[in-house]
């Protein structure tokens, strides 16, 4: 076959490539410039897309002896991703932009221009497993449960993991750095990366505020008693504690969280842990790559990248709504999030958060 | 020759390989000890390759072997010729401040310029370009006149690296010299290639370099006249008129100044057969893909031989580079690369080519090594690497 290996200029995605190789494909090396003015360095282990990371993903590319191009993606990825992000948060919701990237621009952007260049398929170094079967592929968790990455690919539909390999599915990461040192690629040792790849210093409420301005408004208890004041919705999420700034304690001395935003009136609401507790979900823009439930199904739902699946019922309402019925309380769930639902391993599809509801 | 058995070669405007002639002098040198500006046996001896090589480069160029600062490269020679006439010209009048240089320069010129802007007082005059590339006479003649006293220097290429448009240099030299000003020529993709005369185009300062004529990389010259102010940007043995330090790579040297020989010897017949070439292959392409559109100057005489930009709408050009590689057919996108990402190209900008032309622009420079097979080969691959590019579409558009 012939493997367009998406390479970041990390590890992950070196040892992929290096494995499509191995198992005999035809196999072309691409970065994806994500950013017209990319940094010349990294800052510690943040960020990517640096000349540096181009630079790395190059070597490696050298070392496999396979073709390699650096493709402009960087005005699709500000517009579906970063430009998302920014529109989500203003909204008073959190989205997840490494879904987004996956959905729309990798496997969208990407895989598309690939497909009609004459690739069979697109080879990427995420931590998850694809199953051939005979009702067509299907997504598993990866096998090292703390990289597991099918979270963020819970938005993929069949039609893209028919075109999608993940070559690092099967295997743990210190064995895919000792793999790396052992076929001489100098990215073994590179740290992983982590956080809004397109926030360099990781300050997310700093970087939207730079985009956004000023938007102050009050903070309130669930009562509407006012406690405080905020300098914009955007720096704050459902679940978060800490810089809240609120100057009066509450009364029965508990801290006190984030529960709701509301971003039309630029109200954050605040209260006791406990109201972060919430039984049913809503979501809309679901997908199932396993096909769509006929009734409802019992399923895992899992509502964050580490978070624990927790057993649930889904229902689809049509119109690619959902409504998800957890059997225990999930704490601090944020529309925008995706919550993606599993069979075992097996992912089944994804929704993003519209609604939550501790009854 | 070629960068691997089956490749088509048509990136001569990046690099072009080495004349034999030149690999045969340099090597020759390369196993002979001796440094230039040493005073014993082997010193003299290395000192006569470097000045008759001099004095070779010179005589084809038009120009004094006085006049010949030997460099590391276009890159050096453009830093040398705009930062050195700069800080010379600042010195001796701190009014002369602006610098007029064309839109469509090479970076080597263009971020000099820049750099002059932000670091050293200079203001940077952009002269504006048709659509074909040329610099616009009448602006740069209205500049001027606005307050002659203020103007540092002028820089305007030769030729176009990108698009092939040949610049009115002569004429861009007499004007400037109405009020003194200096005149320098980025010349690195016109000399051997077209007819160049230093003395007779009346510019201060050209640049060229090896690797674009079927010498070396990493030897070069600034052509500079007598007496051309010129403050130093590398300090040290003071080894080119005091004006540029560094040991001379006389081996370098020496290749290079063969193959300018050679090339500028040959420049009349290669010319004719080069440019048959490359109308040939835009001819057969426009035959396949009727929409495409040549960029640069159309007219005979007014573009370099070797050199084809083609614009085709509605693909990006990094598809159409891979598709084109994976079949052994070697050229560039019509863009430049900034720390690793392709940026829409500044010169076609500066024309004023529309976007949807600017993402799918290839440029085929055709050289000393193109047959009429490699033309054919190329055109054999084409037509159907545009369908399968347009197929795969814009990045930016599609969804």
């Amino acid at each position: 076959m012939r493997v367009l290996a998406a390479m970041s200029g990390g590890v992950d995605s070196a040892v992929a490539a290096a494995r499509v190789v191995d198992a005999g494909h035809d196999v072309v090396g691409v970065h994806l410039a994500l950013s017209a003015q990319p940094a010349t360095l990294r800052t510690g282990a943040r960020g990517c897309c640096t000349a540096e990371d181009a630079h790395d993903a190059r070597r490696a590319a050298d070392v496999l002896g396979i073709p390699f191009y650096v493709w402009d993606l960087s005005q699709r990825f500000r517009e579906d991703v970063v430009e998302d992000f920014v529109a989500e948060y203003e909204a008073g919701r959190t989205p997840n932009p490494c879904l987004r990237c996956n959905e729309r621009v990798k496997f969208t952007a990407l895989l598309d221009r690939a497909v009609a260049l004459g690739f069979d398929a697109l080879a990427t170094g995420h931590y998850a497993r694809i199953e051939a079967a005979p009702d067509g592929p299907r997504l598993h968790r990866a096998a090292d449960p703390n990289k597991d990455q099918s979270y963020v690919l819970g938005v993929l539909t069949s039609d893209q993991l028919a075109r999608a390999m993940f070559p690092l599915g099967d295997a743990v990461k210190s064995d895919v750095r000792a793999e790396a040192h052992d076929r001489g690629l100098a990215v073994a040792d590179k740290p992983d990366s982590y956080d809004v790849c397109f926030i360099a210093d990781g300050d997310t409420r700093g970087w939207l505020e730079q985009r956004l301005g000023s938007r102050p408004g009050p903070v309130r208890d669930q009562d509407g008693a006012l406690v405080g004041s905020h300098g914009g919705t955007y720096g704050y999420t459902v679940g978060q504690r800490k810089g809240l700034r609120i100057g009066r304690p509450s009364s029965d001395g508990r801290p006190r969280y984030v529960l709701s935003i509301e971003p039309v009136s630029r109200t954050v609401v605040v209260g006791p842990a406990q109201a972060l507790d919430m039984r049913v979900l809503w979501g809309d823009r679901a997908r199932w790559c396993a096909g769509l439930p006929t009734g409802p199904t019992s399923v895992l739902a899992q509502v964050r990248a580490h978070a624990a699946p927790v057993p649930a019922r889904v229902d689809h309402l049509g119109d690619g709504q959902v409504e998800v019925r957890l059997d225990q309380p999930v704490r601090g769930v944020a529309a925008g999030q995706a919550v993606v639902l599993y069979d075992g391993t097996r992912v089944l599809g994804s929704a993003t958060v519209t609604r939550t509801s501790a009854i | 020759m070629t960068s691997h058995p089956q490749a088509v070669y048509l990136d001569h405007a990046a690099t072009t390989p080495m004349l034999p002639a030149a690999i045969a002098a340099m090597s020759a040198e390369l196993g002979v000890v001796g440094n230039a500006s040493s005073l014993h046996t082997s010193g003299r001896r290395a000192r006569r390759v470097v000045e008759e090589s001099r004095e070779l480069i010179a005589a084809a160029v038009g120009a004094r072997p006085s006049e010949v600062v030997l460099t590391a490269g276009g890159t050096e020679s453009d830093n040398l010729a705009v930062k050195g006439t700069f800080a010379a010209r600042l010195e001796a009048d701190d009014r002369r401040r602006r610098i007029l240089v064309s839109a469509v320069e090479h970076h080597a010129v263009l971020d000099s310029v820049q750099w002059l802007a932000e670091h050293a007082g200079a203001q940077a005059v952009w002269l504006p370009v048709d659509r074909w590339g040329r610099v616009d006479l009448d602006a740069l003649r209205a500049e001027i006149e606005a307050d002659p006293a203020s103007v540092a220097m002028v820089s305007v290429m030769w030729a176009n690296n990108e698009v092939g448009t040949i610049q009115p240099v002569a004429q861009i030299a007499a004007l400037a010299h109405e009020h003194g000003i200096p005149v320098h020529t980025d010349a690195v993709q016109a000399v051997g290639h077209v007819p160049v005369d230093f003395a007779a185009c009346g510019v201060d300062l050209l640049t060229f370099t090896g690797h674009k004529l079927g010498g070396p990389l990493g030897v070069g010259a600034l052509v500079a006249v007598r007496g051309a102010a010129l403050t130093p940007l590398l300090h040290g043995g003071g080894q080119e008129r005091q004006v540029r330090s560094g040991t001379l790579d006389g081996p370098a040297v020496r290749g290079f100044a063969v193959a300018t020989d050679v090339a500028v010897a040959d420049l009349d017949t290669e010319a004719q057969r080069v440019t048959r070439l490359r109308d040939a292959l835009v001819e057969g392409v426009r035959a396949q893909v009727p929409d495409v559109v040549l960029h640069g100057d159309p007219t005979p005489g007014g573009r370099l031989p070797g050199n084809a930009n083609l614009g085709f709408t509605g693909c990006e050009g990094d598809s159409l580079l891979y598709l084109l590689d994976a079949q052994g057919v070697e050229c560039s996108t019509g863009s430049a690369c900034q720390a690793g990402v392709p940026q829409p190209s500044h010169v076609l900008l500066a024309m004023g080519v529309p976007d949807p032309e600017l993402r799918g622009s290839l440029r085929l420079s055709l050289g000393h090594s193109t047959t009429r097979a490699d033309v054919d080969a190329a055109l054999a691959v084409l037509p159907a690497a545009v369908a399968r590019a347009r197929g795969a579409g814009v990045a930016s558009r599609v969804g």
